[in-house]
């Protein structure tokens, strides 16, 4: 892979990663977990324990079951075996557990999935009043906190469909941050974007990370995954293939599916 | 620079041109009417026929209007007026305006229908018109009991003691609530039931026979015209709407059994004519139910009505839920909220407004079968119009009294669909 440049993440901010720590608390721990949709095995025998502060990047080629894996950690995809535990709570038929994990979980997808019949400061704070019980007020305050940290609380009171595609991430991002989550999951945030509007999510998402958040992104950005992410995960045909520390997983990839797939994305 | 250069003259204006109107061709009445009636022969000989057809309709109606009798007591008197010429013989409605209005209503009494009319407008208002206080749909939550007592009068007691059967279930509820959830959910299901079948009857006869107050009873089959299409029909919309949700809801829930009693109901009463309910509700229902209850003609029709019209709103419920992107679904349950709460902040509120155009089909589509009711007896605007017929002084008229009956209804309707304009108009204002 020399002669590959090494993959940057588009963005003008200095990375500060003092806070970024990894503790060895566990945040998500997977065992032995099987997926399968009718007889397609989607997933298979993944082993996967994420500790609290860590920001893993998830790649691979489409149809890998990236988005799957993560979709199943806060049960928005059912597994049919083994085993997930989310911040202590296991993910099984008790409805009970499942909303617990979802309250706790933040999502960002690729398409936003933003609601468009509410205004942007509806958006983020919804869930905070009718799942969280927080009074309004209070839950307005916490938005526009978020709303300035993602940098657009100007547009509090606009609809989704006024919003650029970044801003509409932004948005998703701060209404997920609004429930005051442990973990977040990133579903392909920058996929649907334009070039300008892939660096202001990244910006945000690079904030999130200096902040200590715990977070799983599958996403083709491999500047993020290099100068971000302090794990790699390459997933092929429902598998965990590889993982390792970014640096290693760019410069030393060793099995020959990852090689492959990373002269394909990196290109010359 | 390059050789382009080389071929382009040297220009400057030194005087600025004027602003000029535009060929009279191209602009105002002229070009609209170039454009639209005159831009080819084809569209030409189209224009020419239609403005021939309005004339011939205007010349053969307006002859019959302008001549309009009012002050005839009969058919007869009519004709000996008109003498032969062309006209409408108004003096029907002049006559009988009252009969197709309220049917056989006490004359005494006709402020009790137009108050209930009046007030459902008030009623109305806090749940179409979204910028008045919330806390009005208390007061629209009353109406229904009002209007009851108003139509049919009886003793106050009645309408008072069948709502406080909804504050029973609501006590029971808070009650229980801190205890368990589920517990509380089926008694306040329960309670209410048991208030009406067990304690409704002797607390509203107990408090009747101390305070005998109300209004004069009037009974159901004095009822008759344009009141009982707007009982049966303003019943029928506001009970079928929340049921047809909960139906839709139920055709895609995952819950077996539940999905299969929704499918079955709707299949079943979408395949079946209205008519076939209403003759059900007149004719088979006395069999089923226990002999000596006396279940009133018109309460019976407004639940087939409710029940045919939920099944269509439920198909069409159906179709603007199938419409929403499944995304919308992912991101209210990966918030945490539960299933209600998802369905009414985030999925209903978007469904509903797609399905907007098709409820408002449906309803009025409803309000106009009400006409159907007439095969049952009941003397609906159609029912009067045979009946005054049947009266030797107007027999033989037709034209005047079905006009009448259809402005009526074009009225109401036409109401109903620019509502749902201005509605659709300003969801659409919100969302984009």
């Amino acid at each position: 892979m020399t002669d590959t440049a090494l993959p940057e993440v588009a963005t003008d901010r200095r990375i500060d990663a003092s806070r970024m720590k990894v503790t060895d608390e566990v945040a998500v721990q997977i065992s032995r977990m099987n997926k399968w949709y009718g007889a397609f095995h989607v997933l298979r025998d993944i082993d996967m324990t994420v500790y609290r502060g860590e920001r893993i990047v998830i790649c691979g080629p489409s149809g890998s079951g990236k988005s799957t894996l993560i979709r199943c950690i806060n049960a928005l995809e059912e597994h049919q075996a083994g085993q997930i535990i989310v911040d202590g709570t296991e993910l099984n038929e008790d409805l009970k557990n499942v909303d617990k994990v979802r309250s706790e979980v933040g999502m960002v997808f690729q398409h936003f999935n933003l609601f468009p019949h509410l205004t942007i400061l509806e958006n983020c704070t919804l869930a905070p009043i009718w799942v969280r019980r927080t009074p309004r007020r209070e839950a307005e305050e916490i938005a526009m906190h978020f709303l300035e940290k993602v940098k657009i609380p100007e547009q509090a009171n606009k609809y989704p469909g006024q919003l650029s595609g970044g801003q509409q991430q932004r948005v998703a991002i701060a209404r997920s941050l609004c429930m005051r989550p442990r973990i977040m999951l990133f579903d392909e945030p920058t996929s649907a974007l334009d070039p300008e509007m892939i660096k202001e999510v990244l910006d945000t998402m690079i904030s999130l990370a200096e902040d200590g958040m715990t977070m799983l992104v599958v996403t083709h950005e491999m500047g993020f995954a290099r100068q971000v992410a302090n794990r790699v995960i390459f997933m092929d045909q429902g598998q965990i293939v590889e993982q390792n520390e970014p640096e290693e997983f760019f410069l030393h990839p060793r099995s020959d599916r990852t090689k492959l797939f990373l002269s394909q994305i990196l290109g010359h | 620079m390059s050789d382009t250069h080389a071929r382009t003259t040297a220009f400057v204006r030194d005087t600025m041109l004027p602003e000029a109107p535009a060929p009279i061709a191209q602009r105002g009445a002229v070009k609209w009417l170039r454009e639209n009636l005159f831009s080819g022969w084809m569209n030409t000989a189209l224009t020419l026929a239609s403005l021939y057809v309005i004339w011939w309709l205007l010349a053969h109606i307006t002859p019959w209007f302008g001549n309009a009798v009012w002050n005839a007591n009969s058919l007869a008197e009519c004709r000996a007026i008109l003498d032969g010429r062309s006209g409408a013989c108004l003096g029907v409605i002049r006559d009988r305006w009252h009969q197709l209005l309220f049917g056989f209503y006490p004359p005494q009494h006709y402020w009790r229908p137009v108050l209930a009319l009046v007030l459902l407008f008030g009623a109305l208002a806090p749940m179409l018109f979204s910028n008045l206080p919330r806390r009005l749909l208390w007061l629209s939550a009353l109406y229904p009991f009002v209007a009851y007592h108003l139509l049919w009068g009886g003793s106050i007691w009645i309408p008072v003691v069948a709502a406080a059967g909804f504050g029973v279930g609501a006590l029971a509820w808070r009650l229980i609530t801190p205890y368990t959830a589920l517990g509380a959910i089926l008694a306040a299901l329960v309670t209410p039931i048991l208030w009406w079948v067990l304690a409704a009857g002797a607390v509203a006869g107990a408090l009747t026979s101390v305070a005998p107050l109300g209004l004069e009873f009037v009974r159901s089959d004095r009822f008759g015209g344009f009141l009982i299409s707007l009982v049966i029909g303003i019943s029928g919309i506001s009970l079928s709407l929340p049921l047809g949700v909960l139906l839709a809801l139920g055709r895609k829930s995952d819950m077996l059994l539940l999905r299969s009693v929704c499918i079955i109901f709707i299949e079943f009463i979408r395949g079946v004519p209205l008519i076939t309910l209403l003759f059900t509700a007149s004719l088979l229902l006395n069999y089923f139910l226990p002999p000596g209850t006396s279940f009133d003609l018109i309460l019976r029709v407004i639940i087939m009505v409710t029940i045919f019209a939920a099944a269509y709103i439920a198909e069409v419920v159906r179709g603007g839920l199938a419409a929403l992107p499944r995304g919308q679904y992912e991101a209210a349950d990966s918030l945490g909220l539960d299933y209600w709460r998802s369905m009414r902040l985030i999925i209903l509120p978007q469904a509903l407004k797609i399905s907007i155009p098709g409820i408002v089909n449906t309803f009025i589509g409803l309000f106009k079968d009400t006409t159907l009711v007439v095969f049952i007896g009941l003397l609906d605007p159609i029912g009067l119009s045979n009946a005054i017929r049947a009266d030797t002084s107007w027999n033989g008229i037709y034209w005047e009294l079905f006009i009448f009956i259809g402005a009526l209804f074009f009225v109401f309707c036409f109401g109903i669909s620019r509502y749902s304009m201005y509605l659709e108009r300003k969801l659409s204002r919100g969302h984009r």
